[in-house]
This record gives structure tokens, sequence and C-alpha cells, in this order.
């Protein structure tokens, strides 16, 4: 009764901050905040870098709308990533900023704008050797 | 704390050394500095070694081709300012009174992997998936906040790529000596909007050298000690976005506000700077930084002339210019930026750096620098930063 490798394979989100769902349209980023001082961070915390205090800390779920905040367009990209494509921090109403993609957008400067109101949805975007699959978050324009 | 000299420098030409070890290119640089400063290797009481890929035991191999006197070696990894945090360690040796007579060196062997090296698992990378983290990315963005505050444009950053490449010409050490005028700059392949492939430095394969001395001993060995005025080191201070989109500026102002207090000096005093220009983007941010112009006006500080070798735009590149240019500017500092050709032009094998950029003030100091020698030089600032994040200032004087 050995136990394989041929366990279940797994959904998993790419990075700490993303709360997945059942369902793709009910996963969240996650965000967590220093009780002592207010300090607000992306993903969870155990010490605050703003006050020193091991908090505790609040878990809050962040907005799925924010703001660019500055952006760039990535033309040379790592192996396995399709560019050119567009990077950016962007904004959260929790006073928290996020690394992300955006895309729905040809990556040229003219189709994108300092404080462009963008709108966060996840997909699956890799898998591993055991059959895992890796979910992300990505932002795109919200239509004017 | 006692006077600190610089007795001896070196820097050897940055580029590609693939025959070479990289304890070879240090031990190069190093038997160089002493030579420099008339100094034996037996009088060396301590050697401070920055090294980023091979930080266990460099300094140690640096021996074993140089000299093993026995000494005490300290290895020092600090990001892009692990050279000058070396410099720093043994500018405290002497200032402490511990020695009299230290070597800091700093060396680095990239070959031709570059900044885009491997990032880990591709199934579980974030690169590229969530934002990008790559140091093009950090700089494209860094550029992309200063438009958004102040409007300044792309062609802004680039001209401090078209002033550093032809600087660079008259440097037989930087890597690449070539000039780029705006339309070649402007161009050339796209890596991160705003900095084209020309407003990115290259990497490489380099070491630099430094002999320091307590100044009371330092005429045992040169008629021209150079004193070290300030040698401070920062670290990222919290900001609201900071652990998101890295913060390269308030770690640099902290520094540089350190720095001029220690010197006992302001911007306006500096004859020249040798700022850490990894991409064009990011030296027009250190003009504000290290106080070199006003908040908002890096754009119309280069395009005035002033951080050029001999304060002005060069005629032929006039025309280039004077669309950028805000007649109405008037510079409050006339340090010359860069005229090494900065990173961009002279490379930046990432441990060697940060005592490049000490070397290179020191040959302007003494009147070495040949055709991009400062007129006059007669003290000079020395900034490098390394992201996550470490900043480093060293002012030296005649």
């Amino acid at each position: 009764m050995a136990e394989n490798a041929t366990a279940t394979p797994e959904i998993r989100p790419l990075v700490p901050h993303l709360t997945l769902g059942e369902t793709r349209d009910k996963d969240y980023l996650n965000g967590s905040r220093c009780t002592n001082c207010n300090a607000t961070y992306v993903g969870p915390r155990l010490f605050c870098a703003k006050c020193s205090s091991a908090g505790p800390f609040e878990s809050i779920r962040l907005s799925g709308e924010g703001e660019v905040y500055v952006w760039t367009i990535i033309h040379q990209a790592t192996p396995y990533v399709e560019a050119p494509y567009v990077a950016a921090i962007v904004d959260l109403p929790e006073g928290v900023s996020v690394n992300t993609n955006i895309v729905g957008i040809e990556p040229k400067p003219e189709n994108v704008n300092f404080g462009m109101k963008v709108k966060m949805f996840t997909e699956k975007v890799s898998e591993d050797r055991e059959g895992n699959s890796y979910i992300a978050y990505k932002f795109k324009p919200i239509e004017a | 704390m006692r006077e600190v000299a610089i007795v001896g420098v070196s820097m050897i030409k940055f580029g590609r050394y693939p025959d070479r070890d990289v304890a070879q290119l240090a031990a190069q640089s190093g038997l160089e500095a002493l030579k420099d400063g008339g100094v034996q290797m037996k009088d060396i009481q301590a050697l401070y070694s920055g090294n980023l890929y091979q930080t266990s035991g460099s300094g140690q191999r640096i021996l074993q081709q140089m000299g093993q006197t026995g000494i005490p070696v300290v290895n020092v990894a600090n990001a892009c300012a692990t050279g000058s945090t070396a410099f720093r360690e043994a500018y405290f040796a002497i200032a402490s009174g511990a020695y009299d007579i230290v070597m800091a060196v700093g060396s680095e062997q990239m070959g031709k992997q570059g900044l885009l090296g491997s990032r880990g698992d591709p199934a579980t990378s974030l690169e590229g998936r969530v934002g990008s983290y790559m140091m093009p990315a950090v700089f494209g963005m860094a550029g992309m906040e200063h438009m958004r505050s102040y409007g300044t444009q792309q062609e802004h950053f680039a001209l401090a790529s078209v002033k550093n490449h032809m600087h660079s010409t008259q440097n037989p050490l930087a890597q690449y000596q070539k000039e780029s005028p705006l339309d070649e700059v402007l161009n050339g392949r796209m890596i991160a909007y705003p900095n084209t492939l020309l407003m990115c430095c290259p990497t490489g394969d380099g070491a630099a050298a430094a002999v320091l001395c307590s100044m009371d001993k330092a005429r045992q060995y040169t008629t021209q000690p150079i004193k070290v005025a300030a040698s401070v080191l920062t670290s990222d201070p919290y900001t609201d976005r900071g652990l998101t989109l890295p913060d390269i500026n308030t770690l640099t102002r902290n520094a540089a506000k350190i720095a001029y207090e220690q010197a006992g000096i302001g911007p306006e005093d500096l004859s020249q700077v040798e700022l850490h220009d990894c991409f064009a983007t990011a030296e027009l941010l250190h003009y504000e930084n290290l106080g070199l112009c006003g908040d908002g006006e890096a754009g119309k500080h280069i395009a005035s002339g002033a951080p050029w070798i001999g304060n002005k735009i060069p005629t032929k590149y006039e025309e280039d210019v004077a669309p950028f240019q805000d007649k109405t500017y008037q510079p409050k500092t006339t340090a010359v930026v860069n005229a090494s050709g900065g990173l961009l032009s002279k490379g930046h094998p990432l441990g060697a750096t940060g005592v490049a950029n000490i070397a290179e003030i020191v040959f302007h100091l003494r009147g070495q620098a040949g055709g991009r020698q400062v007129e006059g030089s007669k003290i000079g600032l020395a900034h490098v930063i390394g992201l996550c994040s470490a900043c480093t200032i060293n002012i030296v004087q005649k």
C-alpha cells in the first residue's frame, strides 16, 4: 500500500497574498494591518517594519480594483515569459500597492496612463512537474 | 576618530576576462594600488574584500595570488554597494586607530550572465507573471515615477546616456568607449520603458583597489594624500510603497545629508560626482537626491550642460539638446557627473564598482585623468546604491 507520486494535483496560489476561492471569480488579494501602528502590508506578516512590533496583525481583504501608480513595458523578459508586457505598481484603496501585470491592452506607452483604473482577475499561469497548477492575479483596465 | 587618507588606487580595465579568474583580476588591481602608493604588501595590516558572487573566501583567494601574509581578511557583500562598503570598513579600521594601513579591493566576474539571469523554477517564478522584479523594471518604474511627478521626458533621461558615453571616449579603462548621439540612444532596442539598451549599464568583469592609511603616516608614502572627508552607509527606511517598488531615493537622500555634514561641505562645493547610473533614469533621480539641483529639476539640469565635462553641452550636441532646455534654468551646482563615462560606459562588475568610483575621483584630484580630467578638481563624491537596499557615499578631497 505504498504511497506513490500519483497524489491528486493541487491548485495553488503563485503568491501568498492571493487567497483562492472555490472558483476563480471568488479569488481575492489579502493583506495585513498592524494593530499597533496601522501600517498595512500586502500578504501575511509576523512583524512590523514600521513600528518594530509583533503586531498583532489583523488579516484584511484587499479590493479588486485600484489605480496604476507607475508602469514600464518590459521588452527583454525572462525566457518563459512572452514579451513585451506591461509591469506595473497598482495602488489599492486600503493604502497598499501591489506588483502586477496589466493585460487587455496592447503593450505600448500610449495605452497606459498614470492613475488608470484597473480591475483584478486571476488565471492559471503555470504547472509544475507533479501537475500542480499555479494561479496568479493580473489587472486589466476598467472600461470607461 | 583619526583622519584617513588614500595613498594608492587602481582600477583595471573593465570588460570580459574569460581566461582569468576573479582572484587574479583582484590581485592585479591590488598590486597596482600598492605600486601606486609605494607600499609593500608586507606593510598591509588588513584586507577588506568586496565580492558579491563569491563572497566566502574572496579576500583569502586574492591573498593566495598577491601575498599570503596572514593578515585579517573581511569579506563583504552588500549588493551593488559591496565594494564601497568594503572601502568604508577599511576607512573605519584606520579611523578607529585599529590599523595604520589597510587595503580595500572590490572585484567581480559576471561573464555574460548579466542581470537577466535565471530566476529559479519556471513553474513557480513570479517574474513576468506578477509584475517584474528585475533591475530594468525597477529602474524603469523609478524613472516613470519622476515622469509622473514632474513631467520629465524620456529624452531627458536619454541625455544621461549621451553625456556619459561621450565622457567614456576619454577613459581607456571603460568597457565601452563609444559615443552615442541622442537619436541612436532613443532608437536603440527597448529594454524596459523608458530605458533603451544604451540607457542600461553593461555587466562584465573587473576589479579596483585602494590603499588607506592614517593621514599622519600618509606622507611617508606620497606627496599627494587624498583625504576621506566622509564615508556613509544607509539602508532603506520604511516608506509606504517601498516593499513593493524599491525606493532608491530616500536612502540616498539620507546618506547625502549625513555625508555633507561629515565633510562640512554642500553640493555646491563639489568639483565632481561619480554616481550610480546603472540605468539612465537613475542618474537624473540622483541629481536631486544628492542636491545637485532642486526636486523636479533634473531634466533641466542635464540639458543645461552643468553636469557635462566643461559644464556645457558640447557644440556638436547643442542642436539635439536645445528642445529639452529651459533657458531660464540656472544651475546651482557645477559638479561634473560621471566624467568616467559612468556605469553606462565603464561597466558594472558589481563588487568592483564602489571602489572604482572612488579611484576615478582620486585620479582627477591628482590631475591624472587624461582627456577626461575635470579641471582643477578639488573635492569629489562617489555614490553607489544597491537594491534591497544599501547606499554608500564617500567624499574625498585634496
